[in-house]
């Protein structure tokens, strides 16, 4: 492709120097146009117009009104808002480190296991790669109180009173973090990766030193694959803080009610709230209640706490913007 | 070997097994009751003591699960041809030009790919709505015209590794850079380009939040993980249906990992850091 101003590759005659510099410089923002229009029209128009939002009131039919801090106000006195911040508050400071926990303690595993080693990593990664509909359907089958398998397991083992796990409040968050470690597999294949790049003549040299596996797991392999575990865990934060699938499904499909696609809400946070995230709360007062304004507010304070660990993420590693 | 070391081997494949049982368990506990029968899924017993794979073609004749298959391949294709068309060029932009404002894009580049979608939902949909595409998938599918934000950063990634030289020898060649792209680059990036491609697939065919926002008043347009979540009778969910439909949505996404492994592998690693 060429800019016609510009003389194609066509033209007979030597374009000036001047023009092949232009062109060049140009030639750039040629290849990042759309991404940059994309920018401008799914980021930082939605951004802007949520703020300005976030001060109106309206919904669906009428036109953004002008309501001061109305919308901010009301959220220091919506019950919902703290149940729902609290609830995803518990999944980032219990799902983010269980996960990552297990997934460097499987790939320690795997990286001392030499043989069918293949075999393992591919059986530990799949379930990361199912639905979060389907994985999620299976786990509430799995989970079921009563005559689900994983509490006929338990009462075989004489295990009196298993728990309800979706049906039972105290359960519920813990049955979703299950549900999440059956996914451990992506984060397992970034550590696999990143403890082979550990080098070997550091445990070696370690060794020598005469340092225990523990030693040399603590002073070598830790603080080489530190910057990955600092990746993992704030990403991990970021894909929490915006949890919904799962917990929207478990809850609608464990209550047992009919629920359209459409109705789907009428079941968010079974049981008695306890699955009830900050994201799902935002589309129900969005698209349930079509109470926009305030969902804005909602949005807006999410997007505070999530570019705060993006900062910390563009900080930590400068490489990624340079 | 020492008794120390082979006590250390069985010990390690034992966890390794009880693990990949555990994996596996979900899953193959899912299939039996996808053969089971609907009083037989009220029980405790494992085993189906009698086997219906009708139930899958019954679960085809329950809900339209072959359209909700359709629309899902269709968002999931057409996304991911879209993500490439855009993101390959700017992630070669962002990797191997020099140019004002590359930092500043790639900080922006990093925002978008870190932004849960909940925050721009609002303003988005009012944007569709006036566009008169919500209740359809188009939503979804457009803005990847534009590129996808994670894809663009995994793709960079994998071109940064590129070495210059390659490219110069282009250049002195008299390439453009479009030639240069076409002709050096993509031959050498295509282990990114399949990760890419595939990460986007999955994501679509997946996705469960972007559907129900646009679609879920219009079951015609819905995808299978929207039409998953609302498969049951009028009082109780059935569950060997809805595990026959749950394997079917499963199994493309194991055989595509299957076909794919090498490039996933390396593309996993790829969304990772450099320790």
């Amino acid at each position: 492709m060429s800019l016609p101003l510009l003389g194609g590759a066509g033209t007979s005659r030597t374009p000036s120097p001047r023009l092949t510099r232009l062109r060049r410089r140009l030639t750039p923002y040629v290849f990042v146009a759309p991404t940059l229009a994309g920018l401008a029209l799914f980021l930082v128009y939605p951004l802007v117009s949520a703020v300005y939002f976030s001060f109106t009131r309206f919904n669906l039919i009428q036109a953004p009104e002008w309501v001061g801090l109305d919308n901010w106000r009301f959220l220091f006195e919506d019950d919902n808002v703290v149940r729902a911040a609290k609830n995803t508050l518990w999944l980032v400071v219990v799902m983010v480190p269980a996960r990552m926990l297990g997934a460097l303690l499987t790939a320690l595993l795997l990286n001392q296991v030499k043989r069918a080693r293949g075999v393992y990593r591919t059986l530990f990664y799949l379930p990361a790669l199912a639905p979060p509909v389907a994985a999620t359907l299976a786990f509430v089958l799995l989970l079921k109180p009563g005559t689900g398998p994983v509490n006929t397991a338990l009462s075989a083992l004489g295990v009196d009173n298993p728990p309800l796990w979706f049906n039972d409040p105290a359960w519920a968050k813990p049955s979703l973090v299950v549900l999440a470690m059956w996914g451990i597999g992506d984060l397992m294949m970034i550590f696999i990766a990143a403890l082979l790049d550990v080098p070997a003549e550091l445990h070696e040299a370690a060794a020598l030193d005469g340092a225990g596996s523990w030693q040399r797991f603590r002073y070598v392999t830790l603080p080489s694959i530190s910057p990955v575990l600092a990746f993992a865990a704030i990403t991990g934060i970021i894909g929490t803080l915006q949890y919904f699938t799962q917990a929207a499904v478990a809850a609608s499909v464990a209550s047992g009610q009919v629920t359209g696609g459409g109705g789907i809400s009428d079941t968010f946070g079974y049981p008695e709230g306890s699955t009830f995230t900050y994201p799902l709360w935002l589309y129900v007062v969005g698209f349930r209640y079509h109470v926009l304004g305030y969902a804005n507010v909602l949005a807006v304070v999410l997007f505070v706490v999530s570019m705060t660990a993006t900062v910390l993420l563009l900080r930590r590693f400068k490489e990624f913007t340079r | 070997m020492t008794r120390r070391t082979v006590l250390l081997f069985v010990a390690r494949h034992a966890v390794a097994i009880a693990l990949s049982v555990m994996f596996l368990a979900p899953v193959v506990f899912l299939g039996l009751t996808s053969f089971m029968t609907s009083d037989q899924t009220l029980t405790s017993q494992l085993w189906p003591t009698s086997w219906h794979p009708e139930n899958y073609a019954e679960a085809f004749a329950k809900a339209p699960l072959l359209r909700y298959l359709v629309n899902t391949l269709l968002y999931a294709a057409l996304a991911t041809g879209f993500m490439l068309l855009a993101s390959v060029p700017a992630a070669y932009g962002l990797a191997k030009l020099r140019w004002r404002g590359r930092s500043v894009t790639m900080v922006a580049i990093v925002c978008m790919m870190m932004l849960p979608p909940q925050v721009t939902t609002v303003p988005l949909y009012l944007f569709w709505a006036d566009a008169g595409l919500t209740g359809s998938l188009w939503p979804l599918i457009l803005p990847m015209l534009a590129g996808d934000a994670f894809s663009i950063f995994l793709l960079r990634q994998f071109l940064v590794t590129i070495p210059d030289e390659y490219l110069d020898a282009a250049r002195v060649d008299g390439a453009g850079e479009w030639r240069t792209l076409l002709k050096v680059v993509l031959p050498m990036a295509r282990p990114g380009i399949a990760a890419a491609a595939m990460f986007q697939f999955f994501y679509a065919w997946n996705d469960y939040y972007g559907p129900l926002l646009y679609t879920s008043e219009n079951e015609q347009n819905w995808t299978v993980s929207l039409g998953l979540a609302s498969f049951r009778s009028m009082h109780h969910v059935e569950w060997h249906l809805v595990s026959a439909a749950t394997m079917l949505t499963m199994i493309p996404v194991v055989v595509l990992f299957f076909f794919a492994q090498k490039a996933f592998v390396q593309g996993v690693t790829l969304t990772g850091v450099k320790g």
